[in-house]
C-alpha cells in the first residue's frame, strides 16, 4: 500500500521533470549560492534570501513543466497583449528608479513588465508562426518583426538595454528557426550596418558611453570604464586556479561593482580561476545542449520555436554577461542566469526551463 | 522563402523537409553557441593565463596602498627646559575640494553642524588657492568632542569631508619668541620644488607643514624627523582595511636653546609698548641669551594658515610686527660706534690714551661745521673722556685722521657690515661704508666718489653706517671677550629623543682680532666709566655689579647745518632711535647686549634702563620694577 502511494507521489512530482536539465540547473544554482556567499562578504541573509528565490523558481519550473504546451499556445496572445499594454503603461505612468522608467505600480506592489515579455514575446512569435505554419510568407515575417520590435523598442527606451537585447535576440532566434530566408538575413545584415549611425543617434548618452568605454575602457578609468577595468583585473588576476574561495582581493576590497548581481562572474573567476570558468562554461553548455536537444525533438512548430527561443535566449544571457564581465561586450546590465543574486530573472529563467521540460515530457501526447 | 513553400499534395515529405530545414538551422545555431563559448574560453585563457602576471600586478596595486606616517616634530625648549614649541594632537574637519561639487553649499551645510566662523572660511579659501584640488584642507581645526560626534552622525551627508587627527604645533610663549623660534606653516609650491631639488620630498609625504621662519626653518631637517611607512590593504574607497607592514616614523630631534625664556620675557616686558630690538649674548661662547624684536606677533596664527584679515592687519600695521628688527633691521650705531673708533685709533697709532684734544663744540672741515651734541663742547678731551661723555668733536677729528678705508678695514673685524652667521635665516648685512662700497652701491660716477666730508660723520656712527642690533651685540661681546669673536648661535644642542644623544652647536671662535690687549683694556675702562660717571650713570646707579656700556642715538632724519635737533618738535616716527651697548660684570663678562628703542630719543634715557633690568635679572635674579625712562638723560 505504502510503496505504491509513494510511487504515485513521486510520479506526480517527477513525471514532467527532465532529470538532466534539472541536475545541471541545480548544480549551477549551488555554484551560485557558493559564490554569492563570498561575493556578499559572507552575508547569510543574502544567501538564504537567494535560496528562497531558488525554491520559488524551482516551484514555478515544476508548475510550468506540468502545463501541457497546448495550454501555453492559448495563453500566448493574451500574455503578449497584456505585456505590451503594461509596457505602454510603464512608458506613460511608470516610476523612475535610478534614472530608468521600468516599474509599474499596481496597487500593492510594483512590477517590471519587461520581465514578463522575456517569455511572452517568444510565446507570441511561436504562436504566430504556428498559426500560419501552412502558409508562411514574407508578410508573416514582417508582421513577426513588428510584433518583436514593438516591445523591444519600448523596453530599450525605459531604458533597459540588457532586457531589450535579450528579448530581441530571442525573437531573432524564432525568426531564424521559423525559416527566414538567407537572402533576407543578408539584406538585414547590410541594412543594419548602414543604419548603425542612425541607431547611434537614438541611443541614450549613457548607452553610447558604455559602448565607447568598451572600445577603450582606459579613457574614463574612474567613470564609465571603471566597471570593465576592475572586473577584467579580477578575472585576469584569478589565473589558472584562482585565489581561492573568499580570498579574492578585488571582490573583498570592493573593487568589483555589483559583485552579487551583474558582476558575480568576476568574483567567481577571480576565486576559482580558469578551471572554475571552464567548469561553469561546461555546465552552461550542458543546459543549452539539453535545450537544443529538446528543441530538436519538439513535436510541433510552436513547441520547436518556443523551446529554441528559450534555450538560445539562455545562451545569450550567459554570453552577454560573461562577455561584459571579461571586457569584450559593453556593460548592458544582464545577470548571469541561475548564479546572479536576484529573484525576478531567476523565476523567469526557471519558468522557461519548466516550459522546456513540459515540451519534452508532453511530446508523446501531442504526437498521437 | 522558397524552401518553406508548402506543397499540400505531399504532406509527409513536406513535414520531413520542414523538419530537416529546422534541424539544419538549429544545428547552425548550436554551432554558433559552441563557437561563442570557445571564444569566451579563449578570452578567459587570454586574461587568466597569457596576461595573468599583468592583471595580478594590477590587482596588487589596487589592493596595497603605501601610507606615510608623519613623524612628531621635535620640541624646542630654552636652556632651562621651558617649552617654546611643542605639538598636540587635535581633530580637524577637512574638505577635499576636488571631491565636492558645490563647495559653498557644502560649507553652509557643515556650518549647521560645527561652528564655522567667517575667519575659517576666509582661511580655507586662501588655502585652496595655494593647493592642489585633491588635497585635504582643514576648514575647522581643534574640533570639540561634541562637534566630532555631531559630524560623525551626519557624515554620510558629506562626501569629501572627513575628520582627521592631526598633530598641531603650538607656541606657548606666543609673540615673545615669534622672531627667534619662528613658526611653521603649510608647505607651498616653492617649498615643494625646493624639497624635490634636495631629494627630500619623499620624506615629506603626508607632512603638511614645514618651518617657515626662525629656528623652525633653519633647523627644519633636525626637527622634521623621518617619515614612517605603512603598507595597508585598502578597499576601492581608499579606506584602510588592515596593515600589512609598518616602518615606524622617527621623531624629529629636540632643540635646546641657549636662550633664557625668563630673561626674554623680562626684556619683552621692559620694552613696554615701544618698538625696538635687543640681542644679548654670552661673550665667551656666542650663545644668544635673549633675542627680542618688538613688536612681535602670535606665531600660532600661522600654524594652520593665517586668515587674510589677520594677515593684512599684521602686514599693514605701521609698527611692522613682521619685521625681525634684531636680525634684519639696520640702524646707524650712533655713539655706540665710538669705542670701536677709539680702538682703531689706538691700533693704528693715531691717538694715545692720554692725548688730549680741545672740543669747542664743533669741528670745521672743508668750510662746513660739524656740531657736537653738547653746545660749547666738552673742553679738553682725552680718549677716556671722549667715550665717557661721548664727545663728537673728538671722533670727527679722529675719523678725518684715520680715513674711511682704515675705519672700514678695522670695523670689518668686528663683523660690522657682514652677516654674523647666526643660526636663523633672514639676516641683513648692514652697511659698512668704504670707498669700494660706495662704488658698488651707486651707479652715477659723481655719486660713486667718496668725499672726505662723508668720513667725518662716519666717526660718530652716523652717515651711511647701518648695522643690525645683532651685529652691535656681537661686536660688544667681542670687546667683552677681549677680542675673541664667536659666531652667535641660538641653539645649544640638538637632542635625539631616542638615543638621548646630544649634538652640540660648538662655540666657534670666528676670529681673534688684531688688537693689542692693552688697547682693549683702555677702551674697556672707558666703557666702565660710562656707567659709573658718564652717560650711563643714571641707569646704572646703585648696581651691585660693575658694568660697562655705551649710549648712542641714531638719527632718523638728517639734521641740517646749524639746526638744533629738538625732540618735541619732531614727529614721533621721525624721532631718533635710542641705543645702548653693554656687558657685565665688567671683569668677567657673562652677558653682553645691544638694545635699540625706536624713536625714543637719547640712548641713555630709553635704552640704558632696559639694559639695567636685563643685567639685574640675569646676574642677580631681580625681577624688574615697572620700566621708567630716565628723563633727565639728554646726552650720549
Amino acid at each position: 500500500m505504502m510503496p505504491r502511494r509513494i510511487r504515485r507521489i513521486s510520479l506526480f512530482l517527477t513525471a514532467h521533470i527532465d532529470g538532466l536539465l534539472l541536475g545541471a540547473v541545480l548544480l549551477l544554482m549551488t555554484t551560485g549560492l557558493v559564490v554569492l556567499f563570498s561575493a556578499s562578504n559572507a552575508s547569510l541573509p543574502r544567501v538564504s534570501s537567494q535560496l528562497i528565490n531558488m525554491l520559488v523558481a524551482l516551484g514555478v519550473m515544476w508548475a510550468f513543466a506540468n502545463i501541457p504546451p497546448h495550454y501555453l499556445l492559448r495563453l500566448s496572445l493574451p500574455a503578449y497583449v497584456l505585456g505590451l499594454a503594461l509596457l505602454v503603461g510603464v512608458a506613460l505612468f511608470g516610476e523612475v528608479v535610478n534614472g530608468a522608467r521600468r516599474w509599474l505600480s499596481i496597487g500593492i506592489t510594483r512590477i517590471q513588465p519587461a520581465e514578463l515579455m522575456k517569455i511572452a514575446v517568444p510565446l507570441m512569435l511561436a504562436w504566430y508562426f504556428d498559426r500560419y505554419e501552412a502558409t508562411l510568407k514574407l508578410r508573416n515575417f514582417l508582421v513577426a518583426a513588428v510584433l518583436l520590435v514593438m516591445p523591444v523598442a519600448l523596453i530599450a527606451r525605459q531604458p533597459d538595454l540588457g532586457t531589450a537585447v535579450l528579448i530581441f535576440a530571442g525573437g531573432c532566434y524564432v525568426l531564424f528557426l521559423a525559416g527566414l530566408s538567407w537572402r533576407l538575413i543578408a539584406g538585414i545584415g547590410v541594412a543594419g550596418l548602414v543604419s548603425l549611425p542612425f541607431l547611434w543617434s537614438v541611443l541614450h548618452d549613457y548607452q553610447r558611453q558604455r559602448i565607447l568605454t568598451l572600445l577603450d575602457p582606459t579613457q574614463d578609468p574612474l567613470g564609465a570604464g571603471y566597471h570593465t577595468i576592475q572586473s577584467t583585473i579580477a578575472v585576469g588576476s584569478g589565473g589558472l586556479i584562482g585565489k581561492g574561495w573568499m580570498k579574492g582581493t578585488q571582490t573583498h576590497l570592493d573593487f568589483i561593482p555589483e559583485p552579487t548581481t551583474d558582476f558575480i562572474f568576476a568574483v567567481y573567476s577571480e576565486e576559482f580561476g580558469l578551471f572554475g570558468s571552464l567548469v561553469l562554461l561546461l555546465l552552461f553548455l550542458l543546459v543549452i545542449a539539453r535545450g537544443i536537444v529538446i528543441t530538436a525533438n519538439a513535436p510541433t512548430l510552436f513547441t520547436r520555436l518556443l523551446a529554441g527561443a528559450i534555450a538560445l535566449t539562455f545562451f545569450t544571457y550567459v554570453f552577454v554577461n560573461m562577455g561584459m564581465v571579461s571586457g569584450i561586450l559593453p556593460v548592458v546590465g544582464v545577470p548571469l542566469p541561475l548564479v546572479s543574486y536576484g529573484g525576478t530573472s531567476l523565476v523567469t529563467i526557471c519558468l522557461g526551463f519548466g516550459i522546456l521540460m513540459s515540451i519534452q515530457t508532453h511530446r508523446k501526447l501531442v504526437q498521437t | 522563402m522558397s524552401e518553406l513553400r508548402i506543397n499540400p499534395g505531399i504532406e509527409f515529405r513536406n513535414t520531413q523537409l520542414e523538419l530537416y530545414h529546422f534541424h539544419l538551422r538549429l544545428a547552425i545555431l548550436a554551432g554558433f553557441v559552441l563557437v561563442m563559448f570557445v571564444a569566451l574560453f579563449a578570452r578567459f585563457f587570454y586574461l587568466q593565463v597569457v596576461m595573468h602576471a599583468h592583471y595580478d600586478t594590477l590587482a596588487e596595486a589596487n589592493r596595497i596602498s603605501i601610507v606615510p606616517i608623519v613623524p612628531n616634530r621635535g620640541v624646542i625648549v630654552d636652556r632651562n627646559g621651558v617649552v617654546l614649541a611643542h605639538n598636540y594632537s587635535a581633530y580637524t574637519l577637512e574638505i577635499t575640494p576636488g571631491k565636492v561639487a558645490d563647495l559653498e553649499a557644502l560649507i553652509d551645510e557643515l556650518a549647521r553642524i560645527v561652528d564655522i566662523a567667517p575667519k575659517d572660511r576666509r582661511r580655507f579659501k586662501r588655502l585652496m588657492e595655494e593647493s592642489r584640488r585633491f588635497e585635504s584642507l582643514p576648514i575647522r581645526t581643534r574640533l570639540t568632542d561634541e562637534e566630532i560626534a555631531r559630524f560623525a552622525a551626519n557624515r554620510y551627508r558629506f562626501p569629501g569631508v572627513d575628520v582627521k587627527a592631526r598633530l598641531f604645533r603650538h607656541y606657548p610663549q606666543g609673540e615673545v619668541f615669534s622672531h627667534v623660534v619662528g613658526h611653521i606653516g603649510r608647505i607651498n609650491r616653492r617649498e615643494v620644488e625646493q624639497l624635490e631639488a634636495n631629494d627630500m620630498l619623499s620624506n615629506y609625504r603626508g607632512t603638511d607643514y614645514i618651518g617657515k621662519t626662525g629656528l623652525e626653518q633653519s633647523y627644519e631637517r633636525f626637527l622634521h624627523g623621518t617619515t614612517g611607512v605603512e603598507q595597508v590593504e585598502v578597499d576601492s574607497g581608499g579606506r584602510a582595511v588592515r596593515a600589512l607592514s609598518r616602518t615606524p616614523p622617527v621623531s624629529g630631534n629636540n632643540l635646546v636653546l641657549t636662550l633664557d625664556a625668563r630673561l626674554q620675557e623680562v626684556v619683552y616686558r621692559a620694552f613696554g609698548d615701544r618698538r625696538g630690538a635687543l640681542v644679548a649674548v654670552e661673550p665667551a661662547t656666542g650663545g644668544v641669551l635673549a633675542f627680542v624684536s618688538k613688536p612681535g606677533f602670535d606665531p600660532n596664527l600661522f600654524v594652520d594658515g593665517i586668515d587674510p584679515q589677520s594677515w593684512n592687519e599684521l602686514n599693514n600695521s605701521p609698527d611692522r610686527p613682521m619685521v625681525n628688527r634684531a636680525l634684519a633691521g639696520t640702524y646707524p650705531p650712533g655713539s655706540t660706534f665710538k669705542p670701536y673708533m677709539a680702538l682703531a685709533a689706538l691700533t693704528y697709532g693715531k691717538r694715545t690714551p692720554h692725548q688730549v684734544i680741545s672740543d669747542p663744540g664743533y669741528f670745521m672741515f672743508g668750510g662746513r661745521m660739524f656740531h657736537d651734541s653738547r653746545v660749547g663742547g666738552h673742553g679738553s678731551v682725552d680718549l677716556y673722556k671722549s667715550i665717557v661723555v661721548s664727545s663728537d668733536t673728538y671722533y670727527y677729528m679722529l675719523a678725518n685722521d684715520l680715513g674711511i678705508d682704515a675705519i672700514s678695514r678695522f670695523m670689518a673685524q668686528f663683523g660690522f657690515g657682514s652677516r654674523s652667521g647666526i643660526d636663523i635665516p633672514g639676516e641683513s648685512e648692514g652697511v659698512l661704508p668704504s670707498q669700494a662700497w660706495k662704488k658698488r652701491r651707486f651707479k652715477k660716477p659723481e655719486q660713486q666718489k667718496w668725499y672726505a666730508g662723508e668720513t667725518i660723520s662716519i666717526g660718530i656712527g652716523q652717515g651711511y653706517n647701518a648695522y643690525t642690533p645683532l651685529q652691535l651685540a656681537t661686536a660688544i661681546a667681542t670687546i667683552a671677550n677681549d677680542g675673541v669673536m664667536f659666531r652667535p648661535h641660538i641653539v645649544d644642542y640638538v637632542e635625539d629623543i631616542r638615543t638621548r644623544e646630544r649634538t652640540f652647536i660648538e662655540p666657534k671662535p670666528l676670529r681673534k682680532l688684531e688688537v693689542k690687549p692693552e688697547h682693549i683694556r683702555v677702551v674697556k675702562e672707558a666703557l666702565v666709566g660710562v656707567n659709573k660717571e658718564g652717560t650711563g650713570r643714571r641707569a646704572f646707579a646703585g648696581a651691585q655689579y660693575v658694568s660697562a656700556g655705551k649710549t648712542g642715538t641714531a638719527q632718523v632724519i638728517g639734521i641740517k647745518q646749524g639746526e638744533k635737533y629738538v625732540e618735541s618738535r619732531v614727529q614721533e616716527r621721525l624721532r631718533d632711535h635710542a641705543l645702548f651697548i653693554a656687558y657685565a660684570p665688567a671683569d668677567n663678562p657673562k652677558i653682553a647686549l645691544a638694545v635699540i628703542v625706536e624713536n625714543s630719543g637719547f640712548g641713555a634715557r630709553a635704552a640704558a634702563p632696559i639694559a639695567r633690568q636685563v643685567f639685574d635679572y640675569y646676574l642677580l635674579g631681580k625681577q624688574p620694577r615697572t620700566v621708567k625712562d630716565d628723563d633727565d638723560a639728554t646726552q650720549d
